[in-house]
């Protein structure tokens, strides 16, 4: 109860102080991280810009919200719960670790595994038929180049 | 009259077109060298038809013509000129005009510089280069035309997109089209060598200029479109991994992939179904990229469904183009010779490991920019794929591979020796290793991990891309004779390599220590960032020709000596009403001081950003360089010497006939 309060004072705070001088009163590493979050947190009425980006109201809203949590002594991880349970995952730019996204973080590095692992049986498989095998014929390839009426 | 000699030279250019697939193809299978050569006459009058097209649009703009629907939709009578030009590609149908205008001006490319190319090979290549052309027409004039009238007439048009007036985005789509439609012709000629059965060395260096000029302006064509969205949106970003930035990625990086593949096949007969896989990998990038901007599809799956006709028609005819191309890769691959050895510790060995990054690297952008489309149709939810997610994963994706490139450039073909290897590179190591343990620390007085890793790999890039050149000049006696003997094919190797290190030290400085700041600010106030005091000395209201405009006056200063004046605007455009920002910059090499107007508040005070941004041109830098790099390795002398022979041929041919 304590802590909401807080964050109604705070919020009223900033109602008056206006969005603009919203960073200015946080000690740095708290900055830091209002810094950081403000950059991964989506403004939902934009195309595609984070709330720090947007001069949209909304955003402005959010920011000022990320703020409060903030100054309440918030959690990164709380602060993110706080809004993924208001605004949905689309809210966030980093995408959560779940059921219908594990391909979207393991896939890359899984294609990279296959890719690399791919490359290597394939210069070894090279490097067995090298023996019968002759490289480009010099030859051949200037007689193409120079095929005038082929 | 003028918009409907533009639709009717379409139609003319959709009937020759049909001819230049119909004819060759059929002259290739029946074996008559006459109809085969109707490919070049065809590809050059199809370009005059689209060009025909393309004039009488941009004439229906500059004579502001608000019968047609297009121009009256993208323009106003208040439009500068410049403007009313460039409107012409500033929306859907306009912009596909001139894909296809590209499209055909590379054909006709093709067809004039074709002297070293037998007569079925360039009848097949201009054929398939038809074919998309058919394609892109059918959908222009099915369900985009530019040319369609409207009554009643408007009084006036509705404007261009304010977003779009800006020098930067007069050129940024024509240069980015250029890259994309470019890959247009590798593809072709890949198609042509699967079919034909030649599919050699000759066939990668035919193929090799192009595909670096398509390259070339694609990078061209990603710099501008960073540095246009640095000045235009007024948040102080190059690059936001934004879908439409991505989809010219991926592209970009297929054919990074493709550029040094074809080094393996050309110089080895190596890899060559890889090659051409790749060939077919970049232009169906650049058609998804096509798809993926025009579609609507990325605004919401349901826009899409809810208006299809020009999605539904682009899906198809990418599935028809990748079908088709893939049908003839599965039947035609196996069969390619497979011939010479590959090791690991050669160039070419190395040269596989740069296409498994750079190949992984587009398909993670390719996963990152699908996923939330995915899920959102099959009703899993909602989500958002941004920088943090492409920061994370494409970084562990591209740092190794600028780590091998040092190795790579140093390292010769066939089977090099690792000892040779190490001993040249022992002297950039230890270079890097230095710089980049102090030179954050010398400039910010912050060591950051991240950023020593970044200026490791920026000097190793750079220094390493020294290397050949430096070993092939130390190898002549007189070194200023050794100079001029080194190929420029190395010199635009080289450049492109260095660019590579400068872009990712710029990258590196400019993400870890810029510095921003929101401030509430009036006229008189001021607020100092990084040691830079930006004061703003007040506001003044203007109108220009389309717009009126808010201008601030901001000077900055440090230790009390004035550095710059900057004048940040924030505009609203008169006909729809729209807000843009313009962002003042003042930029050494070193860093950018960058200020933009935000929002009005109360009392005369405004909200404004400032950023410190350091090293922020050698991003933009770095892709000039490298686009220069790609020009001087195409002047090579090796691709001008035969067509010089051949025109020698020519001529004694044409004597002989006289």
């Amino acid at each position: 109860m304590n802590g909401l309060l807080r964050v109604v004072a705070a919020m009223l705070l900033l109602a008056v102080c206006g969005q603009a001088a919203a960073q200015d009163d946080l000690a740095p590493p708290q900055q830091e991280r209002y810094r950081v979050l403000i950059n991964e947190l989506r403004c939902l009425v934009c195309q595609n810009q984070t709330i720090a980006d947007s001069n949209a109201p909304l955003a402005a809203d959010l920011r000022d919200q990320v703020h409060a949590q903030i100054v309440a002594g918030r959690s990164d991880a709380e602060i993110i719960d706080y809004v993924t349970a208001r605004y949905g995952d689309f809210v966030l730019y980093r995408p959560p670790f779940k059921r219908s996204t594990w391909l979207l973080w393991v896939g890359p590095f899984a294609l990279l595994a296959v890719g690399l692992v791919g490359a290597m049986a394939f210069l070894r498989r090279r490097r067995r038929d090298a023996v019968t095998a002759q490289s480009v014929d010099p030859e051949r390839l200037r007689e193409i180049l120079e095929d005038k009426d082929a | 009259m003028i918009p409907e000699i533009g639709h009717f030279a379409l139609l003319a250019a959709l009937a020759v077109a049909l001819i230049q697939v119909a004819l060759p193809l059929l002259g290739v299978w029946l074996g008559r060298p006459r109809w085969m050569e109707v490919a070049v006459s065809a590809a050059q009058t199809q370009f005059v038809l689209i060009l025909v097209a393309y004039l009488c649009l941009t004439w229906s703009f500059i004579d502001m013509d608000w019968s047609v629907a297009y121009v009256a939709s993208n323009s106003h009578s208040q439009l500068p000129l410049m403007y009313r030009i460039s409107a012409v590609w500033g929306a859907h149908e306009g912009s596909m005009l001139l894909w296809v205008l590209i499209l055909a001006g590379w054909m006709t490319a093709v067809s004039v510089f074709n002297e070293r190319l037998p007569r079925d090979v360039l009848a097949m290549t201009l054929a398939v280069l038809g074919a998309i052309s058919i394609g892109f027409l059918l959908f222009i004039l099915l369900t985009s035309d530019p040319f369609a009238r409207q009554f009643p007439v408007p009084l006036d048009g509705r404007d261009l997109n304010p977003l779009l007036q800006d020098p930067g985005l007069v050129i940024h789509p024509p240069l980015l089209y250029m890259g994309y439609v470019g890959f247009s012709v590798a593809f072709a000629f890949a198609f042509a060598a699967l079919l034909s059965g030649r599919l050699d060395a000759a066939w990668a260096r035919w193929t090799r200029p192009w595909t670096t000029t398509a390259w070339l302006f694609l990078t061209l064509g990603i710099t501008l479109g960073s540095w246009w969205a640095y000045h235009e949106l007024g948040w102080g970003g190059w690059w936001f991994w934004d879908p439409v930035e991505n989809a010219s990625f991926m592209p970009w990086l297929v054919g990074t992939a493709l550029i040094h593949s074809l080094a393996v096949t050309e110089k080895r007969g190596l890899l060559k179904s890889w090659t051409v896989l790749l060939a077919i990998l970049a232009f169906s990038l650049s058609l998804l990229g096509t798809f993926l901007v025009r579609s609507g599809v990325l605004v919401s799956v349901h826009a899409f469904a809810s208006d299809p006709t020009r999605g539904v028609f682009i899906l198809e005819f990418l599935a028809v183009v990748l079908g088709t191309a893939f049908m003839l890769y599965a039947w035609r691959a196996p069969k390619l010779a497979r011939s010479g050895e590959l090791n690991l510790m050669s160039r070419e060995g190395l040269l596989l490991f740069n296409n498994v990054f750079l190949v992984v690297a587009s398909a993670a952008v390719l996963i990152g920019t699908l996923y939330p489309l995915f899920v959102d149709a099959f009703d899993l939810g909602k989500i958002s794929v941004g920088p943090p997610y492409f920061n994370m994963v494409f970084l562990p994706l591209s740092a190794p591979l600028v780590f091998l490139v040092g190795i790579g450039t140093v390292m010769g073909w066939k089977q090099a020796r690792l000892g040779d290897a190490l001993r040249r590179l022992r002297v950039p190591f230890v270079i890097a290793l230095l710089v980049g343990l102090s030179l954050p620390w010398l400039l910010h007085r912050k060591s950051e991990l991240m950023a020593m890793a970044g200026t490791f790999l920026a000097v190793w890039a750079m220094l390493t891309a020294l290397v050949d050149p430096w070993q092939r000049i130390r190898a002549k006696k007189n070194r200023w004779f050794g100079l001029r003997q080194v190929p420029r094919a190395i010199w635009g190797m080289s450049l492109a390599h260095f660019s590579l290190g400068l872009w990712v030290l710029g990258l590196s400085f400019v993400s870890l220590y810029s510095v921003e700041r929101d401030v509430r600010l009036g006229p008189g106030q001021s607020v100092e960032l990084s040691g830079y005091t930006f004061a703003m000395e007040g506001v003044q209201h203007y109108a220009g020709p389309n717009f009126d405009a808010d201008r601030a006056r901001f000077t900055v200063s440090r230790d009390g000596r004035v550095l710059a004046e900057l004048d940040p605007e924030k505009r609203r455009y008169r006909a729809q009403g729209s807000m843009m920002t313009e962002a003042a910059v003042d930029h050494t090499p070193m860093r950018d001081l960058y200020v933009a107007l935000a929002e009005p508040l109360e009392n005369g005070d405004w909200a404004v950003r400032v950023y410190y941004k350091p090293m922020m041109r050698l991003v933009w830098l770095a892709g000039v360089l490298m686009a220069l790099g790609g020009a001087i390795a195409i002047s090579d002398r090796r691709y001008r010497l035969a067509s010089a022979t051949r025109r020698a041929a020519v001529a004694g041919g044409a004597e002989a006939a006289a």
